[in-house]
């Protein structure tokens, strides 16, 4: 196989969900070496792990994106698509910690205080992070003193609050405030069901998001 | 006491109840605080809301019991205490309802997914037999899922129900609007998905429930008869979408409003029709006397 279609294979891999030679899922590719295989030798065949991770896989989560928010596909396919990106990533982290591949610049997120849900929050993390970021995940029921900590170690990064329940928008909108006071140039980004862009005026948040594709897109314009 | 399913096989429609979550919060449950934990600590309180939805009129009462369940019970640090909180929750539902009136025990998702791993088929099922022996055993005689977005789970719940209790069993799911006349859960399951599989697994009446306000609900019943024409069809809307206006959350749907989509619900095919998020004793009153007209 040449470079070129060892990462196009990769590639779809990731945006369906092909995780390993052993997955079961997605059928259609059953016994095929998935993104954990191609992955390792497209390392081997001397590809540069930054080429991977552009042409492979922000690729393959960009199309998972676009199609999620079209509604072409729903969690489960996107999840699973995030799932065979984590394995491939888990070949780059050295290259990550060594340097020799930069990512995008840090995202925090976390669900807020008084809230549990974490499947949206999860799904703008995969694809934050499959857009080549690095993601600090706080969890769930995130206080605004560990949001705080978190962003005095990581001065540059940009934060994202989730919010599923009406009844802790409140409690975003008092993680906003705290966040704002200590950190005034901090970027905050907020999404979830019931957040708006009218919500998000209110509180003084910075970028408001309905979905993880435009929490990228957010995102990547902040470096432009 | 007839059953729900005998009710409206003779051809009634039946009035449910409305919202317990956003009722509760407002009776002062904070966030972060395990709503089922007030079956033990301030059960008049519980029992307040049930009553009033009762004196409004409904012909049944669900329970507070929805986060039941032990997944979602351990965050609390309450998952030891599954039969103690749900019995209770039926218990206090029954005290309402008295004899002639039906009580529903609301059994929600987990909050685990299937799909990546983080639970088994049968871990699933465990636990939801767990909390519907409980609630029929504090007296509910009917089990009722609620905002379930994935097959599989929902699957793992009704059937749960179905070989553990002599209850009926319904089944709601959460869809929201995917297009023009189209319609899906979070996680991609359309109503007509829904019907077959949830009746293969036990359930005797489905429907849908939360979601964005009465009108989308027509479509959705609609989607659902399309597939089936007599299953009993169960539609609990929200109040419309929430909005947040001056630090609270609102929604904005009148009981005038919410029922002026009755008569039109119902020609679409919906047997039993009550509320969710942000419906009130109010909102109930007013189903109630569009449908007994």
């Amino acid at each position: 196989m040449s470079p070129e279609e060892l990462l196009a294979k990769l590639s779809e891999c990731v945006e369906f969900g092909k995780v390993n030679k052993n997955a079961p899922f997605p059928p259609a590719m059953k016994g095929m070496d998935g993104a954990d295989e191609l992955t390792k030798q497209a390392l081997d065949m001397g590809i540069n792990p930054e080429v991977i991770l552009n042409e492979a896989l922000i690729k393959a989560m960009d199309r998972v994106g676009e199609k999620f928010n079209q509604k072409k596909i729903f969690v489960p396919q996107m999840l699973i698509a995030a799932k065979a990106m984590n394995v491939a990533m888990e070949h780059l982290k050295p290259f990550f910690s060594s340097g020799e591949v930069k990512r995008k610049g840090k995202f925090i997120i976390g669900t807020v205080a008084g809230d549990l849900h974490d499947i949206g929050k999860n799904l703008v993390a995969m694809i934050v992070e499959g857009a080549g970021w690095e993601v600090i995940d706080l969890g769930v029921d995130v206080s605004s003193a560990k949001f705080l900590k978190s962003i005095s170690e990581n001065p540059d990064a940009y934060v994202g609050l989730s919010a599923l329940l009406t009844t802790t928008m409140k409690s975003m909108q008092n993680i906003v405030n705290e966040i704002k006071r200590e950190h005034p140039s901090v970027k905050i980004l907020i999404g979830g069901a019931p957040v708006t862009e009218q919500f998000r005026a209110e509180i003084g948040a910075d970028g408001y998001s309905s979905n993880p594709q435009t929490a990228v897109a957010y995102l990547n314009a902040q470096l432009a | 006491m007839d059953t729900i399913g005998n009710e409206i096989i003779k051809g009634k429609t039946l009035v449910s109840d409305g919202a317990w979550g956003t009722f509760l919060q407002q009776m002062g449950l904070q966030p972060g605080e395990c709503p089922e934990s007030w079956n033990l600590k301030y059960p008049e309180k519980v029992l307040q809301i049930a009553q009033s939805y009762i004196d409004a009129g409904s012909d049944m009462i669900e329970t507070n019991s929805f986060g039941g369940n032990s997944f979602k019970l351990s965050y609390f640090g309450l998952q030891d205490q599954v039969y103690e909180l749900n019995k209770a929750a039926a218990e206090i539902s029954r005290k309402a309802a008295g004899s002639e009136k039906h009580v529903l025990g609301s059994i929600g998702p987990t909050g685990k997914m299937l799909v990546m791993g983080d639970v088994t088929y049968e871990e699933l099922y465990e636990a939801f037999k767990e909390q519907a022996i409980a609630l029929e055993a504090g007296g509910a005689d009917a089990l009722i899922m609620e905002t379930m977005s994935d097959i599989d789970e929902a699957r793992a719940a009704v059937s749960a129900c179905r070989e553990n209790t002599s209850c009926e069993v319904i089944c709601t799911m959460t869809f929201e609007k995917s297009g023009e006349g189209l319609f899906h859960t979070m996680m991609g399951v359309t109503p007509a998905e829904m019907v077959q599989a949830m009746i293969d697994a036990g359930a005797t009446i489905i429907g849908a429930n939360c979601g964005n306000g009465m009108e989308n609900m027509i479509g959705i019943t609609e989607e659902i008869r399309k597939t089936h024409l007599t299953i009993p069809v169960l539609i609990h809307a929200n109040a419309g979408a929430p909005v947040y206006c001056n630090g609270e959350t609102q929604f904005l749907e009148t009981p005038d409003v919410t029922a002026g989509f009755v008569d039109q619900l119902i020609s679409s095919g919906a047997n039993i029709i009550g509320g969710c998020c942000g419906t009130t004793p109010d909102h109930i009153r007013a189903i109630v006397q569009k449908v007994k007209k």
